[in-house]
């Protein structure tokens, strides 16, 4: 029951295809002679699976609860810079001041002591918790105060928005303690581990593969359980779902925070892969792209958010690589397309068609 | 010699140093090279007295390390660039001497400060106005005693009603620091508080502590009053600030009104239309400057209706091509225009680059002019006419004409304007043309205060947002509200918070103003039940 | 309009009513959709409000329910609970039940499940993230697919369901949420006469355990009732008694049929 209720055939389908992955980029990477798989694809692997992570986090919400975030790079964020504080305390004297306390740009801007909320930072196991309290906390009290006042649509997404936006701004400045325009950057370990070797690299990935494997089984389990269905109710028929005894806020409320804080987890995973977290990773133009991950792999379907986003940051890759000026126009493309021409992206269309052939009746999550 | 210079000194003072004669401007400037600085200094003063149409420039030459005396004793001025020298008295050409064979006259900054004062005192008899406003101005700032003369004489020939006053008032301040007895110092204290502004409270606030009781208490009064009038001018420049920057947020988001407000439609590409109508202005005005430069001054007024018409019709394609499809759906409406911008803007930065290009003030776009202790920039002004125009116009165009009407009907009941024939298709594309050639409007205003590149429709559309979801929408009287209201908030806040945490503080304060009035500060309200 | 042509000071004392509304009155931009509105249900109370478009039956409702809140006025639930201080979630905690004029059900979810997560229980999300349907819970949802007969359709997906069809469905939601006072909007409309008929026996065979107010606009199905009809007019009750009695009222025939 519970493992035909978590895994039905596209999720088999997609966890068997990740754990092949995370077996043979390593194996690739590691042991066979030659390295057919290059370092740089290790991270570049690792840093799709995390953006899957997160297209799964913004499904959850939008796709079941009908939240559209327009803000969820900003619970990412969040959870990135909760790791960076780790790793920039992680480098100790080993920085260009060689100050045992101080982070460089602290030093830089004349900073003499380590502001309060950077304390603790020095322990893995404090900004792992950060890493979740952090988004989870702003999720929190920002929704708090959304659901309660009832503020919905696309008025919801525009206060996402400006809230992602504010952030943006307050990370740009100095005195924020975060390290301005720069951000945190020039890592050196996590735990002891050596963030520029191979080994290191590869277990940052297999981490990543897992982490997403156990985020898209908890959101599963959550839309297969009763309050999932609460929650289509209420994206579909809110009134009525309150009429029904449904305290609507604390259900979305709930959602969001959840989605948030794994939001953060895939942002931690992130940071050390890439090497560097900073205040543009805020910008409203992320969030959105975020939303189209999960809009071409067909919202309200986690494995397709999962696909979309890793299809999206893959030809980014490829096409800022080959005809960078090309990028934005396929992505504007992208955004008119998938809105007008596959309204259920690329899992709906495909799973839709095969549903109508197969029973010719309507599917369950035809119209979403 | 220190005293022989003296008495020098003291004899032409005695002489009355505005009679004082080309002999006398001889005698000066041959002194100039010997004593100490503090001789020199009381030399350059007296120079200045006099009045003589060369005094100018040999103390600007002595200013800029260009006074020089020859072996001879004469002293000249040596142009630093060719080495040719001059007479400093009588401004005759003597040739090139050989740089070893000349003394330079040194000066220390207390002859510097001599030499502005002087020189100020000569300008005061310029016969340009503003140059003599500009030296009145600098003999307020830096008054004292031995000027009193000097300014009593400008007082006495200046026919500029302005110019007088603000001599009048140097002179004040300069009495202020003489031993006149308490009632002149008296009126001179009231007269400074009736100018109101920081020279004034400059010149009196040493006096605070004047040992005549009834001159401190004059001071005490008058600096109160000071600090209050400049409290309102402080006022009321950061209500012009922010006036100016409301209207600037006016015009980005009025646009936007039409299609969020009216239409329900979320346009994320808004940014990139105003970006197209700023491109456009810059386009026009390389054509002007290529083809017909005498037209520059007119540039602004042909890009503002192409840049209307460019934006409108773009706006036009985008509602025909994409958001036709997705009434009903604002959601995906958002997502799809974000794709239209992104497109826009990419398209932008092929066709012109990344990087700003450069879009001119036209000559009576640029500079400045005062208003009491403000200044008030031309662009910012225009700009602030502009979109009340702007405004204006849309207001007609939406109550009083009959495509007003039609757009009106169709949003109020779709399906009864369809009914009564009205072709909705027609008018949804129009209206959204309207929000989208404003928005056109809008770039060509901007391009004149911001950087015309690429990303500007990005900078501002958060903000425009803010301004409708603020204002309420779908009441575009409320766009103007929510502009101005955010406008001078921000410019209120920065001197406390600085300007990006204003910004955050505006944008956080409306997050939790949107909880408690979820529709905007002019809702429309109604009975209507959602199921 | 300020006349009060009922009861409600001179309540008998031993009277229990399940609900009380005293001088409520509602107005939107000051168009006023209540005006000092007064009604008395009493406990298992059958009772029909009809009144023209625009008289407010829709936004008394949303009064009850806790949707909207009176500008002046009280609202009493069993002579105790203040309604107006509560929210939709709330009275539908307490035992107020609500159809809507336009049939409402949760068109993703199979009939089956539009029941069970209309079934009374604990409504809070923790509760629900880790719900296991019971045995008893399974019983009552087979139960009310036999009073609804929608039994053969219980795994269809709700949004594939006719119109008649969803009213039936959202009928059996309200059942299944175990009220004490149902509001029901309408529910004839997009029904045959049969369905009609069959609709309000079920309505009469409900009221005793329970209170029922039924909106309608059709005086058949009012008639079928057979029981007190409240005439509401420009926010206000303009008459209160038997359906004969009220109908011949001229006060009423000429707000029903013009002046």
């Amino acid at each position: 029951m519970a493992a035909s209720r978590l895994i039905d055939r596209r999720m088999g389908i997609f966890l068997a295809g990740l754990f092949v992955l995370t077996v043979a980029v390593p194996v690739g990477n590691l042991w066979i002679a030659g390295q057919p798989v290059p370092t740089y694809l290790v991270a570049l692997i690792g840093k799709y699976l995390c953006y899957a992570l997160l297209a799964v986090a913004l499904d959850l919400v939008w796709g079941y609860c009908g939240i559209l975030s327009l803000g969820h790079g900003a619970f990412f964020a969040l959870g990135g810079y909760a790791m960076g504080m780790y790793l920039m305390r992680e480098i100790g004297a080993r920085g260009v001041y060689a100050n045992p306390v101080l982070p460089d740009f602290m030093v830089f801007i004349g900073w003499k002591h380590l502001p309060w909320y950077w304390l603790g930072f020095d322990h893995f196991w404090l900004a792992a918790i950060m890493v979740v309290a952090v988004p989870g906390a702003l999720a929190f009290v920002f929704g708090w105060f959304a659901f309660r006042s009832r503020v919905t649509g696309v008025y919801l997404s525009i206060i996402t928005q400006a809230m992602t936006y504010a952030l943006m701004l307050a990370f740009f400045r100095n005195e924020m303690g975060f390290g301005g325009n720069n951000g945190l950057t020039d890592f050196k370990d996590i735990l002891g581990f050596d963030l520029a070797s191979h080994e290191t690299k590869v277990g940052l990935m297999m981490l990543s593969a897992v982490a997403l494997a156990a985020g898209l089984l908890l959101a599963r389990w959550i839309t297969t359980s009763r309050l999932g269905k609460v929650l289509v109710c209420l994206r579909d028929a809110e009134s009525r779902t309150r009429f029904l005894g449904y305290r609507v806020e604390h259900y979305k409320l709930f959602i969001f925070t959840v989605s948030a804080m794994m939001a953060g987890v895939a942002g931690a995973l992130y940071v050390p892969q890439v090497g560097i977290i900073n205040p543009s990773e805020f910008s409203t133009a992320n969030s959105i792209e975020i939303v189209i991950w999960v809009a071409l792999g067909g919202r309200g379907t986690l494995v397709g958010a999962a696909l979309g986003a890793i299809l999206v940051a893959g030809a980014k890759t490829l096409l800022t690589g080959w005809f960078p000026e090309l990028w934005l126009f396929a992505l504007g493309a992208l955004f008119v397309l998938v809105t007008i021409a596959l309204p259920n992206g690329v899992l709906g269309a495909l799973e839709g068609g095969i549903g109508r052939l197969r029973r010719g009746t309507p599917t369950r999550e035809a119209e979403a | 010699m220190t005293f022989v210079l003296r008495i020098v000194v003291v004899l032409l003072t005695l002489a009355g140093a505005q009679h004082a004669g080309a002999a006398d401007f001889a005698k000066l400037v041959n002194a100039l090279p010997h004593g100490s600085y503090h001789e020199r200094a009381d030399v350059v003063r007296e120079i200045g007295k006099t009045g003589n149409p060369r005094a100018v420039e040999v103390l600007q030459a002595l200013a800029n390390d260009d006074l020089k005396v020859m072996a001879d004793g004469t002293v000249v001025i040596v142009d630093d660039k060719t080495g040719a020298a001059v007479g400093a008295v009588e401004g005759a050409s003597l040739g090139t001497p050989s740089a070893d064979s000349l003394t330079r006259v040194r000066v220390n900054n207390m002859v510097r400060r001599a030499i502005r004062t002087a020189t100020g005192m000569l300008t005061l008899r310029s016969p340009d106005p503003a140059k003599r406003l500009a030296a009145a101005r600098d003999a307020l700032r830096s008054a004292s005693p031995d000027q009193i003369e000097a300014l009593d004489a400008a007082i006495g020939a200046e026919t500029d009603a302005g110019v007088k006053a603000l001599l009048t008032e140097a002179r004040a301040a300069a009495v202020l620091k003489t031993d006149a007895a308490t009632t002149e110092k008296v009126a001179a204290i009231r007269l400074l508080e009736a100018r109101g502004d920081e020279a004034a409270r400059a010149a009196l606030s040493p006096l605070a502590t004047a040992k005549d009781p009834e001159i401190a208490r004059a001071v005490t009064s008058a600096l109160a009053s000071i600090a209050e009038t400049q409290r309102m001018w402080r006022l009321a420049q950061n209500v012009w600030y922010g006036l100016s920057l409301g209207s600037v947020l006016m015009l980005a988001a009025v646009g936007l009104a039409i299609t969020f407000g009216v239409m329900g439609v979320i346009n994320m590409a808004h940014g990139e239309l105003v970006m197209l109508g700023a491109y456009t202005t810059f386009v026009v005005q390389q054509v002007i400057r290529a083809d017909a430069p005498w037209l520059f001054g007119w540039s602004l007024a042909i890009a503002a209706p192409l840049a209307f018409v460019v934006a409108g019709a773009v706006g036009i394609a985008i509602e025909r091509g994409i958001v036709r499809h997705l009434y009903g759906r604002p959601l995906e409406t958002l997502l799809a225009t974000w794709g239209v911008s992104l497109i826009l803007q990419q398209a932008v930065r092929t066709i012109f680059g990344p990087d700003n290009r450069d879009v001119g003030n036209p000559g009576w776009m640029s500079g400045a002019f005062p208003l009491g202790q403000m200044q008030v920039t031309w662009n910012r002004l225009w700009i602030l006419i502009f979109a009340f125009a702007v405004f204006a116009a849309l207001l007609f165009v939406l109550k009083r004409t009959p495509i007003g009407l039609q757009m009106r009907a169709v949003t109020q009941n779709r399906a009864m304007a369809a009914n009564m024939g009205i072709r909705t298709g027609r008018v949804d594309a129009l209206t959204f043309g309207l929000g989208s050639a404003i928005a056109g409007l809008a770039g060509v205003a901007l391009s004149q205060i911001d950087n015309v590149s690429p990303n500007l429709g990005q900078n501002y559309i958060v903000d425009s947002f803010m301004v409708v979801v603020f204002g309420g929408a779908g009441n575009i009287w409320g766009t103007m509200a929510g502009g101005f209201a955010l406008g001078i908030a921000n410019k209120f806040l920065e001197p406390f918070t600085g300007a990006v945490l204003g910004k955050i503080v505006i944008l956080v304060g409306i997050i939790l103003f949107i909880q408690k009035r979820p529709r905007g500060l002019f809702a429309v309200k109604g009975r209507a039940v959602e199921a | 309009m300020s006349q009060q042509p009922h009861m409600i000071g001179g309540l008998p004392p031993e009277a229990q009513p399940q609900l009380y509304l005293d001088g409520v009155s509602r107005a939107f931009d000051g168009f006023k959709a209540i005006n000092n509105l007064s009604l008395v249900i009493e406990r298992g109370e059958l009772r029909a409000v009809i009144g023209p478009n625009g008289a407010g039956k829709t936004t008394m409702m949303d009064i009850i329910t806790g949707k909207t809140r009176p500008d002046t006025g009280q609202v009493l639930w069993e002579q105790s609970v203040d309604l107006t201080m509560l929210d939709e979630a709330d009275t539908a905690q307490l035992g107020i039940g609500r159809k809507f004029q336009k049939p409402t059900v949760f068109e993703n979810h199979t009939v089956e499940d539009n029941l069970a997560l209309a079934l009374k229980g604990d409504r809070s999300p923790f509760a629900a993230l880790f719900y296991r349907a019971a045995a008893k819970e399974a019983a009552r949802i087979d139960e009310l697919l036999g009073i609804i007969r929608l039994g053969d359709l219980r795994r269809r997906i709700a949004g594939s369901l006719s119109h008649g069809q969803k009213q039936w469905l959202e009928i059996g939601m309200l059942l299944a949420q175990d009220p004490q006072l149902l509001l029901v909007d309408e529910p004839a409309a997009g029904m045959t006469d049969a369905e009609t008929m069959l609709t309000a026996d079920l309505l009469k065979s409900i009221a005793g355990a329970r209170s029922v107010i039924v909106v309608e606009h059709d005086m058949d199905f009012v008639r079928a009732l057979d029981c007190k009809v409240t005439v509401l007019h420009q926010g206000s009750v303009l008459a209160e008694g038997r359906l004969d009695a009220v109908s011949a009222m001229p006060e009423v025939i000429e707000v029903y049929l013009g002046r």
